[in-house]
């Protein structure tokens, strides 16, 4: 990609480039970063959703699928973000991460709110399975910067492995992005050690143009991930939206040098859905992304089903939904 | 073989298929013997599927008699309203009967089952429901209410069956009757078209097949009882048909060759682009009149969206074409490789730069891989001449004026596509055009309300829609 603005923030993994859009120039400035994002191409919304389509008429059958419903399992991100969560929840659900099925991966993380991290470390304990955590005043992000920042580093304190923030959808729809910017490095900086994954709430920036700005705007300012959605709003991971943003980091890879991640969250719940998420990975973004270090899928009954699939494709038979836990 | 590496065998089941070992010829509502016969071979595999009749001089009399009584007695005089209701119930078993007719497709043209199963298929159906639709509301149509009488319906290789639909539906909504010839290495569909004419108990003669070559053809258009000659084919015979017509009361429609320019601005949405690019050019192995085969770039953009383009090459899937995973099949023919091999030699002759992603072809059959010519100039052959293959020319333009200029630079005129993300300018590109189609941001969308047809070379008369309708009334 050749690009016309250099962008560098005032810190930021991966942003000293090799003559990319990352590199010389520090400016964070609106009007620098909007030169950056608009000068990106546009996406056609009729040609994404066909690319999208023909992607998911993939057949994956056989022996492919077995491997592709390991790749999954290892993928997820076990989630539970109620209102209504408890210390006892929470531990089954970890429990659950861990114990998926005879042979079967563990999760990738599971993912819970701020003040639940110190339950999932203690039931995590070494299993290797990361620890997500929602902080940033999730969903809506309506809360002053410092509790943003006090809400993070309280999570990773508590034993967060990886912190999935979100951006200001607010200040993104206005146009502001300097101030989305400054807020997920300032983010990234309080997660120190921590993975970041930043939430673009795709449903609430309603276009693809606005999807593929959002995701280079969160690459620019440090993410490790970028991630579709809350789970709160609805459109969610739609396959079109996960489709622009695996192009994102495909040419942000190739700009830049450094691989950024995508998660997407909400509304995938079966195998099927699964597997034209992990089509499009290998197709759009390249097989470099089908690694839980690089892709994640944000789900909580998604499990069951891809270990029911799993034991139909071992066995030839379904067992039936009674047979698998629910947690 | 894990998922990263490829996908595993999805192989479409040919147990719908009911092949016989021989086909005769469709006439008068029953299936007769010729004297002589052809094979129909499997592109994928060269295996023979059947061996079809071929219809000789009587055959073909014998056929045109059969519609000229079927006209004067039974489908001329049908009010539109009972006409609708054969045609109805053609679409309905052809949707009935998709899988199997999908599946058939891919077996006798090489094409892979999911554009057979997902593209003509659907296709062919629909146009059969559009024109069901006129038959009874011609004349609201603005072309009158009588039809022409017997037509001479002669039909390309590419897309069997849905060349057969695009022939047959205007002609029997408009109380025309047919006789219809099959390209010699595609005759199969045509034949289980032919059932479901009977199995739509469509009155003998209304339709008929006769299957054969160029010289079967020849008869067919040449024929004193045909009132309408219709030809969908390459420029090349389009001519020769336009000759022998000539000076006779026959009417005419040439749906012929083409060179279609795809012309990308560097304003242009570049993923959805290469998409449409790579739908332009390898939908079908490139074996479409209207394929998008001369790709205009814009300079300063030519360089980003050709390395999108072979990445998104890489990861085409060649082979088998009853694999529902496979994005590009077979070659129809040995006469159809060889005229790409010669063309795509003709390029590296005259010094263009040749690109194909890495890919390994089947042993067995008729095979080409998707191809890509970069530094190619107006003047090369590859850039004039059709290819009706998987290979893309690359030009590049630096201005609107330029790219409109080389666009219509061609004694073809039958589709173009314009990206850009500005609106403006589709439309003051679109307007100086001189192609029959013109897509914006996608490429070879059809629709049966839609009429199609050529510019110059690429022949003349419209198919589909409203205007569609003219060419088989009087």
């Amino acid at each position: 990609m050749g690009t016309v603005v250099g962008i560098s923030a005032v810190r930021g993994p991966g942003l000293a480039g090799d003559g990319g859009m990352a590199d010389a120039l520090v400016v964070t400035s609106t009007r620098e970063l909007r030169g950056v994002l608009h000068a990106l191409p546009g996406v056609d919304e009729v040609g994404a959703r066909a690319r999208a389509a023909r992607l998911a008429a993939r057949s994956v059958k056989n022996e492919s699928k077995a491997a592709a419903i390991d790749l999954a399992i290892s993928m997820v991100d076990l989630t539970t973000l109620e209102g209504a969560d408890t210390p006892g929840k929470v531990r089954a659900l970890c429990g659950k991460a861990v114990h998926t099925a005879p042979g079967a991966p563990t999760v990738g993380a599971v993912c819970v709110y701020p003040d639940l991290v110190k339950v999932a470390v203690e039931a995590l304990g070494d299993s290797g399975v990361g620890i997500a955590s929602v902080a940033t005043a999730f969903p809506a992000g309506r809360a002053p910067l410092a509790v943003k920042l006090a809400d993070t580093r309280q999570a990773v304190l508590d034993g967060a492995t990886e912190i999935d923030m979100v951006i200001d959808r607010g200040a993104f729809l206005a146009g502001d992005y300097a101030k989305v910017f400054d807020e997920i490095v300032a983010v990234k900086d309080a997660a120190g050690d921590a993975h970041l994954k930043v939430i673009l709430e795709t449903g609430e920036l309603a276009t693809y143009d606005n999807v593929r700005r959002a995701s280079w705007l969160a690459m620019l300012a440090g993410a490790d991930f970028i991630k579709t959605s809350t789970g709160k709003i609805q459109p969610a991971a739609t396959p079109p939206v996960v489709l622009v943003m695996l192009q994102a980091v495909r040419d942000y890879a190739a700009d830049s040098g450094r691989i950024v991640g995508v998660k997407p969250a909400g509304g995938i719940r079966t195998t099927k859905d699964a597997l034209k998420m992990l089509v499009q990975v290998r197709e759009v973004a390249g097989p470099r992304w089908l690694d839980p270090a690089l892709f994640r899928i944000g789900a909580s009954s998604l499990l069951n089903d891809l270990l029911m699939q799993r034991e139909k494709l071992a066995t030839g038979v379904y067992s039936g939904p009674d047979y698998f836990s629910l947690d | 073989m894990t998922f990263a590496d490829a996908y595993a065998a999805a192989p479409e089941s040919t147990s719908v298929v009911d092949l016989r070992a021989d086909y005769g010829l469709f006439i008068d509502g029953a299936f007769t013997a010729a004297k002589e016969t052809f094979p129909s071979v499997n592109p994928a595999t060269e295996e023979v599927l059947a061996e079809v009749a071929l219809a000789g001089a009587e055959d073909v009399d014998r056929a045109v008699a059969a519609a000229r009584a079927a006209f004067t007695d039974v489908w001329g005089p049908m009010p539109g309203a009972e006409r609708a209701k054969y045609l109805f119930r053609i679409a309905r078993i052809v949707q009935e009967r998709s899988r199997e007719l999908a599946v058939l497709e891919s077996l006798d043209n090489g094409k892979p089952i999911r554009e057979t199963r997902d593209f003509d298929l659907p296709q062919v159906a629909q146009h059969f429901f559009y024109h069901a639709g006129w038959a009874d509301k011609l004349e609201y149509a603005g072309y009158g209410t009588t039809p022409l009488g017997v037509t001479a319906q002669v039909i390309p290789w590419n897309f069997p069956l849905l060349m057969l639909a695009w022939k047959i539906a205007p002609a029997l909504a408009c109380g025309n009757t047919v006789v219809l010839k099959p390209a010699e290495t595609t005759p199969l569909t045509a034949l289980a078209f032919a059932e479901i004419c009977r199995q739509a108990e469509l009155p003998p003669g209304v339709v008929n097949i006769v299957t054969g070559a160029g010289e079967t053809g020849r008869l067919l258009v040449e024929h004193p009882g045909v009132d309408k000659v219709a030809f969908t084919g390459s420029t090349e015979v389009g001519k020769l048909i336009a000759r022998s017509v000539a000076g006779t009361s026959k009417r005419l429609g040439l749906e012929l060759g083409g060179k279609g320019a795809n012309i990308v601005f560097d304003d242009a949405p570049l993923d959805e682009a290469v998409e449409g690019i790579v739908n332009a050019i390898f939908f079908n192995q490139g074996h479409v009149c209207c394929a998008g085969s001369r790709l205009l770039v814009q300079e300063s953009v030519a360089g980003e969206l050709l390395e999108r383009l072979r990445a998104r090459m890489e990861t085409l899937i060649v082979g088998d074409p009853l694999d529902k995973n496979t994005d590009v099949g077979a070659i129809n023919s040995a006469a159809q490789l060889a005229r790409i091999r010669e063309l795509v030699d003709s390029g590296v002759a005259e010094g263009a730069e040749v690109w194909t992603p890495p890919c390994a072809l089947p042993e067995r059959g008729f095979w080409f891989a998707p191809t890509v010519f970069t530094e190619v100039s107006a003047s090369h052959r590859i850039a004039r001449e059709e290819i009706f293959g998987p290979v893309l020319s690359v030009l590049t333009f630096r201005t609107p004026d330029e790219a409109i200029e080389k666009a219509n630079n061609s004694p073809y005129g039958l589709s173009a596509g314009i990206w850009t993300e500005k609106g403006s300018r589709i439309l003051a590109v679109a307007e100086r055009l001189r192609a029959g189609v013109v897509w914006a941001n996608t490429f070879n969308q059809f629709d049966p309300a839609s009429p199609f047809g050529g510019f110059k070379e690429s022949g003349y008369g419209r198919e589909g829609g409203r205007q569609g309708l003219e060419a088989y009334l009087a």
